[in-house]
């Protein structure tokens, strides 16, 4: 199974680099020496036959770049006109940078909002500071800038219906949305 | 080069984007008119041949009058005669009525096919002829045609222009959070002859008119990320002028046309003012502050610029003119919130969003004096614009959790709401005088 998307792509790029030239066979299966047999070059003892080990890709990890880290919340509120990320959320964005320290692939976008108090462009620019504090603290703990893409929303998609606190305060937030 | 990068940025969505008619009408309803109204009777025209007009001039221009709150029509079933010239218009019985002014007038078909609307306002206590035009249009333009008579009609006794002959462009939202419909729409100023511009199911936000009422700029979500573009009405060609790193919002187009201010936040984030050439995609940074300079509003002599700033902790209005050494100044000091400047036509008055007591409501802020006056009385009142006469201000608000649109006069002393049918409609902008 895993060898699939290698072939595809090779020949996908014969395809790509053809026209002019007459394309090379593909092999129909993998090469043999790619393929594990049993009691074959191991069974003949000696060194030289090892080559230099490479590191496999791991398919969970490919899984972990386009998911956050478990059980870590992935919204961070704000208060009113505020873009100062509240004390209480340092560990949420700790476990984010290392998790996208860790994971190179991942790519997160940071979606910024505001309630629908005040006017709307001004509401545009709270929610951008808002995904840039978010940004910028995640670069901080080891997030790389190519990671992170920001985009406001201001007040255009609350969270929450409704004109009151309750609303209000869940509206007011960055959305750390993985996969992008 | 740049014309090549323009051409490559250029949209062209003719088919789809011609402007199609929406199916929400606005209606208006007047919550409260002057103490004094004009009384004024607009007697039905006659028809040039013989007989009733096939189009009722009269109805629109009362209906305008009416709708400004400023006069009060003589209902038809109460005058006792119908003449059509101002020779046949005897003061003595419309005195008796007492109405002040009479409009009279004809419509009469022209040789080429086209119409002629013939009318005349006469005063009754003295008997003068204020006005007498004649105005030509074709069949499909009766309508605006009359929106103008309304328009001189109130000129001449009011002595301000009319706007009947105006339109607005608001963005209207319908359908639930998963699965809403944002449509950008323009239509005459009573809400009339409503045509869908633009629609998208993302985000639609912050409609302008250019100065020549050509064409609108507006920013739009429909790529997955925010981007200003300018739509020729007329032909529907979309143009995309900036789609920068992180946002690209609050156009607002400079009085001669060629450039919008635009806030703009690039790659570092920080939200600033910037003048962008339509010609030449030329940037210019206009101010650079770590805190947030947004919604930009020309003064009416293309020199500076209003706009609004948290860069004392809280959003305030300021003002800059665009010479390179030219500094922000601070224009308004009433209050913990005053956002979202426009400026009136003359160039004396803001109109902003301020925090009023909880509420955030529309005042005028007098720049020669400093001093503001609330003019609306919701608790979530924003995005004013005013009229391009002056006389009112248009804005959006929330009726039973609604979002609706709003008229008050400057004077604070006429008001009146414009719902749709369904759905909500907000961010509205009044287009320039027309003709």
């Amino acid at each position: 199974m895993r060898w699939m998307p290698i072939l595809v792509i090779a020949a996908g790029s014969l395809m790509l680099a053809g026209c002019p030239k007459k394309p090379t066979t593909v092999p129909e299966a993998p090469p043999e020496s790619a393929v594990p047999q049993q009691g074959g070059a191991s069974g003949a003892g000696s060194d030289s036959q090892v080559g230099q080990g490479r590191e496999l890709p791991d398919a969970g990890a490919a899984a972990s770049a386009t998911s956050p880290p478990a059980g870590v919340a992935t919204v961070i509120y704000f208060d009113f006109d505020r873009s100062e990320i509240r004390p209480e959320y340092a560990s949420v964005i700790s476990a984010h940078a290392k998790h996208m320290a860790a994971f190179g692939a991942a790519r997160v976008r940071l979606e910024g909002h505001t309630d629908e108090r005040g006017s709307r462009e001004y509401n545009i620019a709270l929610g951008e500071r808002r995904a840039q504090a978010v940004r910028r603290a995640l670069m901080l703990q080891g997030a790389g800038d190519g990671q992170l893409t920001t985009v406001s929303y201001g007040e255009e998609r609350p969270a929450a219906e409704g004109s009151d606190e309750s609303a209000y305060e869940k509206n007011r937030r960055v959305e750390i949305v993985y996969g992008h | 080069m740049m014309p090549m990068i323009r051409r490559a940025i250029a949209v062209f969505l003719l088919a789809m984007l011609q402007a199609s008619p929406a199916s929400a009408e606005l209606t208006v309803q007047i919550l409260r008119g002057m103490a004094e109204t004009v009384p004024i009777a607009i007697v039905p025209f006659g028809w040039e041949p013989d007989g009733a007009a096939t189009w009722d001039v009269a109805a629109t221009v009362q209906a305008d009058l009416e709708r400004s709150g400023r006069f009060r029509a003589l209902p038809r079933s109460q005058m006792i005669e119908f003449p059509h010239q101002a020779d046949a218009v005897d003061a003595t019985d419309w005195r008796m009525l007492k109405v002040d002014y009479v409009v009279v007038g004809r419509l009469v078909p022209l040789p080429d096919g086209r119409f002629e609307l013939r009318y005349e306002l006469i005063q009754v206590a003295t008997g003068e002829r204020l006005l007498g035009t004649a105005l030509p249009a074709d069949q499909g333009a009766l309508l605006p045609a009359s929106h103008r008579v309304a328009d001189a009609i109130y000129e001449r006794i009011l002595g301000v222009r009319g706007a009947f002959a105006t339109r607005i462009a608001y963005v209207a939202v319908a359908g639930p959070s998963t699965a809403r419909s944002y449509r950008l729409i323009v239509a005459d100023a009573d809400g009339a002859n409503e045509r869908v511009v633009f629609n998208s199911p993302e985000p639609i936000m912050s409609p302008a008119w250019s100065q020549d009422g050509r064409s609108i700029a507006y920013v739009s979500f429909h790529s997955g990320l925010p981007a200003i573009y300018v739509q020729t009405l007329k032909t529907g060609e979309q143009v995309r002028v900036s789609a920068r790193s992180g946002i690209n919002s609050a156009p607002a187009w400079s009085p001669d046309g060629g450039q919008l201010a635009v806030a703009l936040s690039r790659r570092d984030g920080n939200v600033d003012i910037y003048l962008l050439s339509l010609a030449t995609q030329e940037l210019r940074r206009l101010t650079d502050d770590p805190s947030i300079d947004t919604e930009p509003a020309w003064s009416p002599d293309g020199r500076s610029l209003f706009f609004t700033s948290d860069r004392s902790g809280a959003p305030q209005v300021y003002q800059v003119g665009l010479g390179s050494d030219d500094r922000p100044r601070r224009i308004t000091f009433e209050g913990s919130y005053n956002a979202r400047p426009r400026v009136s036509p003359d160039g004396r008055e803001l109109a902003v969003v301020t925090l009023d007591r909880g509420s955030y409501r529309i005042a005028a802020v007098n720049l020669a004096q400093g001093s503001m006056r609330i003019l609306s009385n919701g608790s979530l009142d924003e995005s004013p614009c005013f009229a391009p006469n002056g006389a009112d201000i248009i804005y959006a608000t929330r009726e039973g959790g609604r979002g609706v649109l709003a008229l008050v006069s400057i004077d604070g002393r006429i008001q009146q709401r414009l719902a749709a049918s369904a759905g909500e409609v907000r961010e509205p902008a009044w287009s320039p005088f027309l003709y």
